[in-house]
């Protein structure tokens, strides 16, 4: 975990200073609601629906116990006690003060914490695969790289004000991509050339929203020191030549596509030419310093699959279904990855509470170093636990509401917060998630239906990532009521896919009678083990769409 | 009174002014860039006698007065809003793909939230928009004392004098 030096921590408190201070001539009637709008949403302020909300930063996803308890701690005071984890890992409080905004900040500075750049016009929080560092298949650890761009990124002088936002997405994980690289404005895949040396394959142009498009690669060999030299180049021809005249076509996919690719790589890499042996060139010296900061916690010398685990695993089915679900293989042996969905029925995906997140602390300090994760399907990880203590673990998380044994099934829902809080919402989402998840409540159905990535937004925006999910929702707008469309198909990872909307949109209350619909159809189709995307490719769209809408 | 800063003071008394295309050129006039491109020969002592500056707006590309900037002593960036980010590579590539030496000034929406990074990528005056309340301006250009990148004033990131940084 990257620990501030005094710079890094000057840099912050300085950053409180000045958003303190833009809050107060806000406040005072010296600076507008206009002038203040960027300057308060690159420190993550929005104004929703029904009440502001405050986007917090998570680089790359990694929180520690301390963040965690200040976390709670803010949530509690300024807000109702609930922090929400974003598709972005980031977490987001949704009902605090506007002017009280700059002292959660500060608070949250005190450890380090902070909100910069998780909105605007600016490049985001650069995002990475959950199991950054504890899997065995990476080439190395993307996220040492992803603290690289983040100290690049924050408060730079030229890209402060680009058409749009630009979203950065990190992995070095060669054959599978956890992370949606191919869905950011940057992908970038960390790899290996023949001569063993570490460089990058990046893709560039991809993105939901309205107009979904899967990134194409730039170059399938950047070598590692010309990691900021490169991506510095792309955003420069971005910034120049993305268009401002409409806000829905300013991302740089349009431009992309409208260039071609090789227009625009064309570009890229005469700029990159001209600044490649700039002084931005990483140096070794660099990059070792900062992988200083992300060794390896001191894992103790143990087996696989210690005796303790098979007896719990044998004596009780509950805990043995968690295992086969939310837990996976580490790199050390007799360690093991937990992912804990928080998808509980009842509660907003994504949600969870002062309380879970101070008991989850106090957890992470006894299991897993004192550091967990959030993921981009709004779950939270414990990365290294020992696996003669996941039945210990186990019994901790399950009165917690930490142990739904349910993730990557159909109720382990990628949401949006939509119409309950989102001021451009068409249409609720949470609803829906919950209907979903009331209606297929029974684990031996889910368990057997296996993996469906379920995801719903509210509106266009595709926050909830409905576009790449095997079964997508999207809330539209249809004479003043809420309806959603429903798409299959769509499938994230270096292969993503867009789903295919499957027909007329429906109310919400024939959501969950439609999705029943599909799922009977594939049970009723699919061949020995085949999953639900594969049965889906192989049976084709129109017989999904023959039996709905029949 | 036009409120301009210049090399960290309030000024008073410049005599640069951004004249129409109708209007007549005078000393110290800055005229626009289709205006340049088209009067170049004619006007280019003028130019280099460092009594006419030309002003880029935020659409037109940098390099379409790209080593032609060596003629000139004052050029301008507009910003027709503030939240359009163009004209900071405008500046920086001014300063670092044609070494281009003379002033190169902000002008149009000019707030003094952006002076930092405004002088960050090469701006050294600003004419700033007429609303914005200057007592006090200077503490606008240095929120940062130390920041990441590299940049016009301070070539090295801060990755390369991390040791050596007072901060
Ligand atoms: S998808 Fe639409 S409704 Fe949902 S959070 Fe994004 S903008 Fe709001």
């Amino acid at each position: 975990m990257y620990v501030y030096d005094e710079h890094d921590e000057k840099l912050l408190q300085e950053r409180v200073a000045q958003f303190t201070d833009q809050m107060q001539r806000f406040i005072d009637g010296k600076l507008s609601e206009t002038d203040f709008l960027p300057l308060r949403l690159q420190n993550g302020l929005y104004r929703q629906r029904y009440a502001p909300m405050y986007r917090i930063a998570v680089p790359y996803g990694m929180m520690t116990s301390v963040r965690l308890r200040k976390l709670a701690h803010v949530a509690r005071k300024y807000d109702k006690g609930v922090a929400h984890v974003t598709t972005r890992q980031n977490f987001q409080l949704n009902w605090p003060i506007f002017e009280e905004v700059p002292k959660i900040f500060a608070e949250l500075a005190e450890v380090g914490m902070h909100s910069i750049q998780t909105s605007g016009n600016v490049v985001r929080n650069t995002t990475t695969d959950e199991y950054a560092g504890v899997l065995a298949e990476e080439v190395t650890d993307p996220r040492p790289y992803a603290e690289i761009i983040r100290q690049w990124s924050t408060f730079h002088p030229e890209f402060s004000f680009l058409p749009r936002k630009f979203k950065i997405c990190i992995n070095a994980d060669p054959d599978v991509d956890r992370a949606a690289l191919t869905v950011n404005d940057i992908g970038i895949n960390i790899r290996r050339n023949e001569k063993g040396e570490i460089g990058y394959r990046i893709y560039v142009g991809g993105g939901l929203g309205r107009t979904p498009i899967v990134g194409v690669v730039i170059n399938e060999f950047v070598p590692e020191e010309d990691l900021l030299t490169y991506i510095s180049a792309i955003l420069r021809v971005y910034n120049q030549f993305g268009r401002r005249d409409n806000k829905f076509k300013a991302r740089i996919k349009i431009l992309v596509k409208a260039l071609k690719i090789e227009r625009f790589k064309e570009l890229v890499e005469l700029e990159w030419e001209r600044i490649r042996d700039t002084e931005d060139k990483l140096t070794k010296e660099e990059i070792n310093r900062i992988k200083r900061h992300f060794t390896e916690p001191d894992y103790l010398d143990l087996e696989d699959g210690p005796i303790e685990l098979q007896n719990a695993r044998l004596d009780n089915p509950d805990f043995a279904r968690w295992l086969d679900k939310n837990v996976r293989e580490h790199k050390r042996s007799g360690y093991a990855i937990v992912t804990m969905p928080l998808k509980e029925t009842g509660l907003t995906p994504g949600d969870i509470t002062s309380e879970q997140l101070e008991a989850l602390a106090d957890i992470a300090e006894e299991y897993s170093f004192g550091e967990t994760r959030n993921t981009h399907q709004q779950n939270m990880v414990l990365a290294d636990v020992e696996q003669r203590k996941l039945f210990e673990l186990w019994q901790k998380l399950k009165p917690l509401g930490l142990a739904i044994p349910n993730l990557d099934l159909l109720t382990d829902v990628i949401c949006c917060s939509g119409g309950d809080y989102c001021a451009l919402a068409n249409a609720k989402s949470i609803p829906v998630a919950e209907a979903i998840q009331a209606r297929f409540d029974d684990l031996d159905y889910l368990h057997d239906l296996g993996p469906i990535d379920f995801n719903i937004s509210g509106c266009m925006n595709a926050c909830g990532h409905h576009h790449i999910a095997n079964i997508g929702i999207l809330g539209v707008d249809k004479k003043g009521e809420e309806f959603y469309q429903i798409a299959l198909g769509g499938k994230q990872g270096f292969d993503a896919q867009i789903a295919k909307i499957l027909g007329p949109s429906v109310s919400r209350d024939e959501v969950t009678d439609v999705v029943a619909k599909i799922l009977d159809f594939y049970v009723d189709k699919r061949i020995e083990g085949e999953s639900f995307i594969d049965a889906y490719y192989r049976i084709g769209h129109d017989a999904f769409k023959g039996a709905v809408y029949a | 009174m036009p409120k301009l800063i210049k090399d960290g003071q309030l000024v008073q008394d410049d005599a640069w002014q951004v004249i129409d295309d109708e209007q007549d050129i005078q000393d110290y006039s800055i005229i626009s860039l289709p205006r340049w491109q088209e009067n170049k020969e004619a006007l280019l002592t003028h130019a280099q006698a460092g009594k006419l500056g030309v002003w880029i707006d935020s659409h037109e590309n940098v390099d379409l007065i790209g080593d032609d900037s060596s003629s000139f002593t004052l050029i301008a960036v507009n910003f027709p809003v503030f939240t359009d980010g163009r004209g900071y590579s405008t500046a920086r590539l001014l300063r670092e793909r044609y070494t281009y030496q003379g002033e190169i000034r902000a002008i149009g929406d000019v707030l003094v939230d952006q002076l930092h990074n405004l002088q960050r990528v090469g701006f050294d005056s600003y004419l700033m928009r007429e609303d914005q309340e200057l007592e006090d301006v200077l503490r606008f250009f240095k929120p940062f004392s130390n920041p990441y990148q590299a940049d016009v004033r301070e070539t090295k990131p801060l990755f390369r004098r991390r040791d050596k940084a007072v901060s």
